[in-house]
């Protein structure tokens, strides 16, 4: 063992103060361990899930048939609003940062976040931001204006209840959580690196999650500012974006969209960084392209601050205007296309094996693309006059959030599964789970890019029987159905998983980032010393050099 | 109007077939990219496909050719998507003439169109009749919250913002009737905020124009005076305008030819005394969270009122 130098991780050199011995509740809430916080961010966000599933089944079950009266207009407005914010805000966002703030100290050798009570902060208080906006429906009434909450139909005179006064609050306050969030991963990536980790061999999960980190620490403030006006009108009479007193409806678009379209690449970002660990270790292949993915990361990132009126196209914007933002917007499918290509060649000549965290990534592959080349569509302005606000864009944003984000979530979960609970989930059941996911996911949503051409606008509770109108919604419903059959599985996965599944050894995988160095579940400490990094494969040096792990 | 679902499919403006034809060529550089990569990843995963998981590991050779090569032939894409939709742009978002007044004007309602012909003095509600061929001007308005013009035959779709007048170009080649809807999501009943445009020949055009300009009909038999009586005491004339009477109000449809429509409500229903008279007998029956108030009319005054306001045409 001599010669070769150890490094000692220094922090925390005592536990910190609200860490208890033992596991009961009190500790949870009161912990600002980044592994418990992560978990519980997962959590939250599948309770979340479960609400905002509820509310697409709900819908779906409203379209089946043409003319149907299951929900009326009100209900039915509420629950799409509620689908997508909660979805949007309280699902996908608290996934990707929960994997983050569980893996991203893990991956770079540290023992903690930079700053452990922030991040227990930003979990609480998306946690309230979350309940706040779910309270609205005990309150009067949830929100009714569309997660857009586009002005002035999300104004005191159009839309009474205080269902978005509950939104405005709701997502101010989870937004700061957000913005806690991102200043940690940030502060941590930057400090807290073991020896030897420079920023090119960052792991690319780490890399995404760091660079997001700037793009929701320049996005979320537009957001809050927007919802400070929305409020002040709502509530003080301001008149920012009511035109009769000299507002104007289309300044909130503005504001809402140079924040929704970072916020795109929000959900975007973290997810690449799932894929591009993934694909790698089931294809047993050093990623292929790292520089070029994570340099295309930093130029989407700093293309998606100059799209954001592509969602404007109809909004009577001159022809310089669409010029431009059509041509900004185009720009991003190349770096996007290159990162395609990359995750593609890291599998060519590898051994590739079909875990269901391996299926749920190659999956993300093609529907992301599917979800990419839709998207291209908006972005050419004259194609954008016909299909934007039809079925098209919920097809789209659904091949880009479900395809995309979520089965990059869902490849995660499963993968790293092991690491957080010490116990494997089981593959059988997660075989069963990817595949009706798949074929339920499918089958909703690419029939509805025929709907949007055929003329369905979205975000109406009904539709009249148009010639196959009828049938190409009811397949839609079904496919929801197996989409619900198929969270079922996986919820059954997890609960059977964490009390009777197979003992998970350190490295299931046989992976090499150094999470996987620390004992499945890492103890309270992650490390208590990790040698020095040489290679962006770290395990497989240590191994050749007949490292052992004394954490353990 | 339900079948006009085929126009839908078919275009019939010069605007229309731009963007189709735009629209063509995306699906099939769009198609070809998903085929590329939908068919090498299931080469690649057919080929090195392994059915156990094993500690083995590879590097990988890296090679730019294969990133500058996706680089070029996305870019090359990109470059003439651009120079496509800059084309289609300025052909389908041409500049207004100086001095030209827009030939119809239509403002959106929660939840129904209002029509302006300011040259004829006509105004009309949620059905749009227009001559074929004439490449018209439409100036688009809003009364409160967004709402957005689209039939897919004759044009783009443009929204209607409130303090602000946006134009948009419209146009139909063939005579017939095409079906659109509000695109942009207005409130309770966006999905009844439907559209039906006629296109007639000039001269038919004209003889709709000409009747359109009649005064309303005068009420003949004893139970449409009786219904024309109620339309007053009722307070009606409050929202409702019917050329010829008192009534002048702008804030509900205009009725004076309310029984020459097709359709009822934004596309709810087909017009007719039977459907009629249910929107009145319960207006938040048939689209709940309109802003019709229900007056608890009674069948006798049901049956007047249904007579009078159908003899409208």
């Amino acid at each position: 063992m001599e010669g070769y130098k150890r490094n000692m991780i220094p922090e925390p050199e005592t536990p910190l103060p609200s860490i208890k011995t033992g596991y009961g509740l009190l500790q949870w809430l009161s912990s600002t361990d980044h592994k418990q916080l992560g978990i519980m961010y997962l959590w939250m966000a599948l309770f979340f899930f479960l609400v905002g599933g509820a509310e697409a089944m709900l819908m779906r079950a409203q379209l089946a048939l043409p003319e149907l009266n299951l929900l009326g207009p009100e209900v039915y407005n509420q629950l799409f609003t509620m689908h997508g914010t909660t979805m949007v805000f309280l699902v996908l966002m608290p996934t990707l940062i929960g994997l983050g703030t569980y893996f991203l100290p893990l991956m770079i050798g540290a023992n903690e976040m930079a700053f452990p009570r922030l991040n227990a902060m930003s979990l609480w208080i998306t946690l309230l931001g979350g309940l706040l906006l779910n309270f609205s429906y005990l309150a009067g009434g949830a929100p009714d204006a569309g997660w857009f909450s586009y002005a002035p139909l999300s104004e005191k005179n159009y839309s009474f209840t205080p269902g978005l006064d509950y939104y405005s609050i709701g997502l101010i306050v989870t937004g700061i959580g957000s913005i806690g969030a991102a200043l940690n991963f940030i502060v941590t990536t930057i400090t807290m690196r073991v020896k030897g980790m420079k920023m090119n061999k960052l792991p690319l999960f780490v890399w995404m999650v760091f660079f997001n980190s700037f793009l929701i620490l320049g996005a979320f403030p537009l957001l809050n500012a927007g919802l400070f006006m929305l409020l002040l009108d709502r509530q003080l009479q301001a008149h920012f974006f009511l035109p009769a007193t000299g507002g104007s409806a289309v300044l909130w678009q503005h504001v809402f969209w140079a924040f929704g379209h970072p916020e795109v690449y929000i959900l975007a970002l973290p997810a690449f960084g799932i894929i591009s660990e993934v694909i790698p270790v089931f294809s047993r292949k050093k990623i292929y392209g790292y520089v070029t993915l994570a340099a295309s990361t930093v130029f989407i990132a700093l293309l998606s601050f100059g799209v954001w009126a592509h969602h404007m196209f109809a909004v009577g914007l001159g022809n310089p205007v669409n010029t431009f933002f059509s041509a900004a917007s185009m720009l991003i499918g190349i770096p996007t296309g290159i990162k395609v290509i990359n995750w593609t060649a890291t599998m060519w000549g590898g051994r590739i094996f079909f875990s269901t965290s391996m299926l749920f990534a190659v999956a993300f592959l093609i529907d992301f693309t599917l979800g990419g080349l839709s998207g291209i569509a908006f972005a050419i302005a004259p194609i954008d006059w016909h299909i934007t606000d039809t079925y098209f864009v919920v097809a789209h944003i659904h091949y880009v959030f479900l395809g995309g984000t979520l089965f990059a979530s869902f490849a995660g979960i499963y993968y790293w599964f092991p690491k957080i609970s010490g116990k494997m989930l089981s593959e059988k059941l997660g075989q069963w789970h990817f595949w009706l996911f798949l074929i339920g996911f499918n089958m909703t949503f690419l029939i509805q890019h025929l709907l949007g051409l055929l003329g369905m606008p979205r975000r109406v509770y009904t539709y009249p029987d148009l010639p196959y109108y009828g049938s190409m919604n009811f397949i839609a419903t079904m496919g929801a159905v197996l989409m619900m059959i198929a969270m079922l599985i996986f919820i059954f996965n997890i609960f059977h998983s964490l009390r009777k599944g197979m003992k998970a050894s350190s490295n299931p995988w046989y992976a090499w980032t150094i999470e996987w160095f620390a004992s499945s579940p890492p103890s309270l400490k992650n490390f208590d010393e990790l040698d020095e990094v040489k290679t962006s494969r770290p395990l497989i040096d240590w191994e050749k050099t007949n490292q052992r792990n004394d954490g353990e | 109007m339900w079948e006009s679902i085929d126009h839908i499919f078919k275009s019939s403006s010069e605007d229309t077939e731009t963007m189709k034809q735009l629209f063509g060529y995306f699906l099939i550089a769009g198609g070809f990219v998903f085929a590329i990569v939908l068919g090498v990843t299931f080469y690649i995963l057919r080929k090195f496909k392994v059915s156990d998981h094993s500690k083995q590991h590879f590097d990988t050779h890296e090679s730019h050719k294969v990133e500058y090569l996706t680089i070029g032939f996305a870019s090359v894409l990109v470059v003439s998507f651009l120079v496509l939709a800059i084309g289609a742009i300025n052909k389908i978002q041409t500049p207004i003439p100086e001095g030209k007044e827009p030939d119809i004007i239509i403002t959106g309602h929660q939840w129904w169109w209002e029509i302006n012909y300011p040259s004829e003095g006509v105004v009309a509600a949620n059905e749009l009749h227009i001559p074929i061929e004439k490449r018209l001007l439409v100036r688009l308005e809003s009364k409160d919250v967004i709402h957005d013009w689209y039939v897919p035959a004759l044009g783009r779709k443009m929204d209607m913002i409130p303090g602000q007048s946006n134009y948009v170009w419209m146009q139909a080649l063939e005579p017939g009737h095409y079906d659109g809807a509000c695109n942009e999501y207005c409130g309770a009943q966006h999905a009844w905020m439907r559209i039906l445009v006629v296109a007639h020949e000039q001269n038919e055009y004209e003889k709709w124009l000409a009747d359109q300009k009649k005064k309303a009909s005068i009420p003949q038999t004893a139970l449409q005076k009786k219904g024309a009586k109620i339309f007053q005491d009722k307070v009606c004339s409050n929202c409702h305008a019917i050329q010829g009477t008192g009534a002048v109000a702008g804030i509900g449809p205009d009725l004076t030819h309310l029984g020459s429509r097709e359709t009822l409500l934004g596309g709810k229903l087909r017009n007719g005394p039977g459907s009629l008279k249910d929107w009145l007998r319960d207006p938040q029956k048939v689209k709940p969270g309109a802003h019709m108030p229900d007056f608890l009319f009674t069948e006798e005054e049901l049956n007047a009122l249904t007579a009078y306001l159908y003899n409208l045409k």
